[in-house]
């Protein structure tokens, strides 16, 4: 065993001590989950000394709901607190990167691949298929076995069979001596697309932005007598940003070499850029820096109960 | 045939959407078009799920490098879906519900699926976005250096917003008195961060914004006209 070795088995079963002693040897646990059951109909909290299959008996449908360990009604929740051991161990697997690639990376990578995929699809089966496509083609059967707050006037409509057509036809791309018809499918949503991003960008990001940038250069503001004073801070904003956007967009313009004038002003457009970049950069780090403060909460106030935050 | 129709739909497609809106008695039918969209887009994303079946068990049976983290993905795919699809532990939420067994809300709060979502899916992406933290700060300590008047004002504007973003932004400093009440910080940071974020990242997003929208419209039209055809991939 080398040094490397030992270091990183006492660290585990340093790891492992300090679980056992903060499960066994403390009130709160580690990550202890608590639910209080309640009777989906109407609303009402089960009590907690009621046994689960008079409850069943004697309540249609039951939903769980977070609870505090110290509220009498609360059970221990198997699940959830399994969820947060879980949760915590895939915390540690994917912060194991940072010492460098190993296997338990690999696995939590692995689980993400494959459970991302599948909640999307899951994700689309019942917000599209079923929301969309089975209300318009088949509505009883969907009021029937999915969605019973479906009206009961809606009528199929059979235009909906066309997208359905189109979609299937993806799957030629899977069969060689047909995989040219899987580029009908591809074509309608690019053209669909293009079409529609070609007026939602024109409208948001072309004609507004250079709306918003033609601001008045001085501003006249109503003051506590009544009368109007010069807003300066506004007016030195909205100058810098007319400014501004202009000099940014000479630098964007290619179809002039930058020289003289044009590169005079082009220059003060990669300063804006730049200091717009190092914002946007300083603005990354920080929402980075909280999702990493809200893992270590995680970690060390739900799973090991070591912080009250 | 196999290039001529594709590239019609294209074009038919695209601007029927682009002359609805302009026209409002055609706005129905760019909302059915939208919808149609969304189905062949959905109905698509399952062959995705096909090809990372097929790439995986092409991987464990051929016994490549890593075919163990292939059956790991798998599992994890298979178990989502079945869970999710049989609405595994969602009940039905009222009365008039109760004779469908079927229709509780799929991301219910308790149910297979939430808890997937809430256990495995969030703690795992969030983590490894969080894990950016580490690499955005190193990547910066090696690439950043204050060679320029560019990388200069890069530098200094992050520094500033850096600290304008935390919650003792006002510096007070070890060696100031601190502040009389009422009267301006020594060093006005809370104020600047908004400024830089008023003008130069409003102005330069702007700038960038009709860059792109420009660039869309170009690549659309392009796209709508027949011009460029290479999202037809080679000859099958």
């Amino acid at each position: 065993m080398n040094r490397e070795t030992r270091f990183w088995t006492a660290m585990f079963l340093g790891g492992c001590l300090l679980l056992a002693f903060q499960s066994l040897g403390t009130e709160r646990g580690v990550g202890q989950q608590f639910v209080v059951r309640v009777d989906a109909t109407t609303g009402k909290i089960i009590p907690a000394a009621k046994e689960a299959s008079d409850v069943s008996a004697a309540v249609k449908t039951v939903i769980y709901e977070p609870a505090a360990k110290g509220d009498p009604e609360a059970i221990w929740s198997f699940s959830r607190t399994a969820g947060i051991w879980i949760a915590a161990l895939l915390t540690l697997c994917i912060f194991s990167y940072l010492y460098r690639d190993n296997v338990f990376y690999k696995l939590a990578e692995s689980i993400i691949v494959g459970v991302s995929a599948g909640y999307w699809i899951v994700t689309n089966f019942w917000e599209v298929l079923v929301a969309k496509v089975l209300v318009k083609l088949a509505p009883d059967v969907a009021r029937y076995a999915f969605l019973p707050d479906t009206p009961t006037n809606v009528k199929a409509d059979y235009l909906y069979l066309v997208p359905v057509v189109l979609g299937c036809m993806v799957f030629c791309r899977l069969i060689p001596k047909i995989a040219w018809m899987g580029r009908w499918p591809l074509a309608f949503v690019v053209g669909t697309t293009a079409g529609l991003k070609l007026t939602s960008f024109l409208d948001a990001d072309f004609v507004r932005q250079i709306r918003s940038t033609v601001l008045p250069l001085v501003v006249f503001s109503a003051d506590a007598s009544g009368g109007s004073a010069l807003d300066w801070k506004q007016s030195i904003q909205n100058i810098v940003i007319v400014i501004s956007v202009l000099s940014c967009v000479t630098y964007f313009y290619f179809s002039v070499e930058h020289k003289g004038l044009v590169g005079r002003i082009s220059r003060v457009g990669i300063w804006v850029l730049m200091i717009s970049f190092g914002a946007s950069f300083a603005l990354t780090v920080m929402g980075r820096i909280t999702l990493l403060t809200m893992r270590l909460q995680f970690l060390f106030d739900e799973w090991l109960g070591l912080v009250r935050i | 045939m196999s290039k001529t129709v594709p590239i019609l739909i294209a074009s038919i497609v695209g601007f029927i959407m682009i002359v609805a809106n302009f026209s409002p008695p055609l706005l129905p039918v760019r909302q059915i078009a939208e919808d149609w969209f969304t189905i062949v887009a959905t109905i698509a994303m399952m062959l995705g799920g096909a090809n990372l079946c097929l790439h995986h068990l092409k991987k464990i049976s051929d016994r490549e490098a890593g075919w163990g983290f292939s059956t790991v993905t798998l599992l994890s795919f298979f178990i989502t879906i079945a869970v999710g699809l049989l609405k595994v532990g969602a009940v039905p939420e009222s009365e008039q519900q109760l004779k469908f067994a079927w229709s509780g809300p799929f991301q219910q709060e308790g149910s297979g699926f939430w808890w997937i979502y809430q256990y495995l899916f969030s703690p795992i992406v969030s983590t490894m976005f969080a894990l950016l933290a580490f690499y955005v700060a190193s990547a910066a300590f090696r690439a950043f250096r204050a060679k320029n008047v560019e990388a200069i004002l890069l530098l200094l504007t992050a520094l500033i917003v850096l600290v304008g973003q935390t919650r003792d932004r006002e510096i007070t400093s070890l060696f100031l008195p601190p502040p009389v009440e009422g009267a301006l910080p020594y060093f006005p940071i809370a104020d600047l961060t908004e400024f830089i974020r008023k003008t130069f990242v409003t102005a330069g997003q702007r700038a960038i914004m009709i860059g792109i929208a420009l660039g869309v419209v170009a690549t659309s039209l392009r796209i709508l006209l027949g011009l460029d055809r290479s999202y037809l991939g080679g000859d099958e």
